[in-house]
């Protein structure tokens, strides 16, 4: 019983950080079909803001639950000045291309990303765990949960219902809907599509970004964190469907349970087992779970 | 014998013959160039078919780890046997794993064949037997016999990598010149079509997953001998990338785009790690941008302008 409950909340834990990250990715896949693998850089700015704003601030002697909103202020700014700099700046000027082609395009950034990241943060690893500690931990059924994470699992949910409530019942999320189904006939129709799809950059920067802030006071930050956090929100969407929010949720579940039920059943298969999962779910359902059907070309 | 066929055959024999007179780290460099550029031409057959494999390394990494274990393991050291060897596993894993891929296109297919390396890359960390994340170290390759010591080491490597690529580059010459290597343009621009002709794109597809695995066995069983290290790092996902970054580098519109792709790359990672350790990754990123943006089918579309007088 005690095993159950601990591979299901670490499981659920572990999905809703999943969800935060594979939430932008599958949104900017969505609307402007480029798999963004400098996805990864945006968590790692996240991360290194997020510590290093913490820092400062607890540095100054402020009030320690402040620390949160350094946390989502990180994420925020950071998130918006990588994700405009590399939208108009850069894929502004690529647009039209294969899709193959976008995701080099997006692994030149991340290789460009990751040394920026290294230039501003150096390489010593960078620690904000007061935040984690702040909340105290909670005993359930024997066992000893962190509250931070508990919240993180509200936050995630939170984010999903935002999301899911933007882009439904809301006048520019169902523009974006009709972008999503055809940007051509959108495009005709008057929507600004090169403004929806700056947006939607941003949007998806700033996911990433928060999910590598919440993520921050968790772990030790130090380079190569977004390269490893990249493949793992690749499985989660491309099992949920590319492009579908609520697919990156169930996605995010299943990859969450199956790790953790690996983890503590058998710990060398942890890799194994989120691929294995992947590759299962592909076999019988080639484009993912919730994916949109396609045409094709006669 | 062709005239293309004398070429390659020719370059070969310049390149063995230049290899006795160059400094002990080009040839090292130069062998680990090539030996990317054998794993790059098997990406090149997918690529013209409009695959785009970021899974290559899983068939890197085999390969190498097929040469380091069975080294150790049947106690021989004779390169060829264990190259050979490397080649055979790498296509029998490609045989199961290609039936599955085979249904698959563009980022699915990607992705797909990402997905497996990085299992390859998981179980590899987490074996001990096999040195965990660390890797272990492959013993010096012999040959028949002749045992390469001090001077001639590297050029064993060296050779077997200038042959390998000789053989490669001759057979992929005249594969894209074949009906089959066709096909695999044609089942880019419109399968449906490809199938009312009744050829079928399956096997098609198939056929050259598998032409690509062999070619990265043998890159990767190369690289074992050469580097005399292997590690699972060979089936991250960061190693699949970059040999899609050398086709892109290179070209994929001719078989010598690879492996100017594969030098130029190495030349240009070794350079840039020299002159500022700390950023080159980034001159690696601003490179490939340049690339996609200025010269879409890669450099040797620079040397088709030149020669043949073809519009960018």
């Amino acid at each position: 019983m005690k095993l159950v409950i601990a591979m299901l909340m670490d499981g659920v834990i572990y999905a809703s950080w999943l969800f935060v990250i594979a939430a932008g990715l599958t949104l900017i896949y969505g609307v402007m079909r480029i798999l963004n693998m400098a996805h990864g850089s945006f968590y790692a700015i996240g991360a290194y803001g997020g510590a290093s704003l913490v820092g400062f601030y607890l540095a100054g002697g402020y009030p320690p639950w402040g620390a949160y909103f350094m946390l989502l202020g990180a994420a925020l700014i950071g998130g918006t000045i990588v994700g405009l700099l590399i939208e108009r700046g850069l894929l502004r000027m690529m647009y039209g291309r294969d899709e193959v082609v976008m995701i080099l395009v997006t692994y030149a950034i991340l290789l460009i990303l990751e040394d920026v990241i290294k230039l501003i943060w150096g390489v010593d690893a960078y620690f904000a765990y007061q935040p984690y500690t702040l909340l105290g931990r909670t005993k359930l059924a024997g066992l000893s949960f962190a509250n931070y994470d508990i919240l993180l699992i509200f936050v995630s949910a939170l984010i999903c219902f935002v999301l899911w409530w933007g882009l439904n019942r809301t006048r520019k999320g169902k523009l974006l809907q009709a972008v999503i189904h055809d940007r051509d006939t959108a495009a005709f129709l008057g929507i600004n599509v090169t403004r929806m799809f700056t947006v939607t950059f941003v949007i998806g920067a700033v996911l990433g970004a928060l999910a590598g802030a919440l993520t921050a006071p968790g772990i030790s930050v130090m380079p190569g964190i977004g390269v490893e956090v990249i493949i793992l929100a690749f499985a989660v969407v491309v099992i949920g469907g590319l492009g579908s929010v609520g697919g990156a949720l169930l996605g995010a579940l299943i990859v969450g349970l199956a790790r953790s039920a690996a983890v503590h059943l058998y710990p060398d298969a942890e890799l194994f087992v989120i691929y294995g999962v992947m590759g299962l779910v592909l076999a019988f359902r080639p484009q993912g779970l919730f994916a949109i059907a396609t045409a094709r070309k006669i | 014998m062709k005239y293309a066929t004398t070429m390659i055959i020719g370059a070969g024999i310049a390149l063995l013959a230049a290899g006795l007179f160059m400094p002990g780290w080009l040839t090292f460099l130069l062998t680990l160039a090539f030996a990317k550029g054998l794993v790059v031409m098997g990406l090149l057959l997918l690529m013209r078919a409009g695959l785009v494999s970021f899974g290559q390394g899983l068939y890197y990494c085999l390969g190498a780890y097929c040469v380091g274990i069975a080294g150790d393991y049947f106690e021989t050291q004779n390169a060829l046997l264990l190259i050979l060897l490397a080649v055979v596993v790498c296509v029998a894993l490609a045989a199961v794993i290609g039936l599955l891929l085979c249904r698959y296109r563009d980022i699915f297919f990607a992705m797909f064949s990402m997905a497996f390396s990085m299992i390859l890359y998981g179980v590899l960390v987490k074996s001990s037997a096999f040195g965990s994340s660390d890797g272990f170290n492959v013993k010096p390759p012999l040959l028949f016999g002749w045992t390469p010591t001090g001077e001639s080491g590297p050029f064993l490597a060296y050779g077997l990598a200038v042959v390998a690529l000789v053989g490669v580059g001759i057979f992929v010459w005249r594969y894209l010149r074949s009906p089959m290597g066709y096909a695999g343009e044609a089942v880019r621009e419109n399968e449906i079509r490809v199938e009312y002709l009744g050829a079928s794109v399956r096997r098609i597809i198939y056929t050259k997953y598998l032409l690509a695995a062999a070619m990265a066995g043998l890159g990767g069983g190369i690289t074992a001998l050469a580097a005399g290290h292997i590690d699972p790092e060979m089936a991250y996902w960061t190693t699949s990338g970059e040999f899609v970054f050398i086709a892109l580098m290179g070209g994929v519109g001719h078989a010598a785009g690879p492996v100017i792709g594969a030098v130029l790359f190495e030349l240009l990672r070794t350079y840039a790690f020299q002159i500022s350790p700390y950023t080159w990754q980034m001159i690696l990123g601003i490179s490939l941008l340049v690339i996609i943006l200025y010269l879409p089918k890669g450099v040797w579309s620079l040397v088709e302008r030149v020669t043949k007088g073809k519009p960018l």
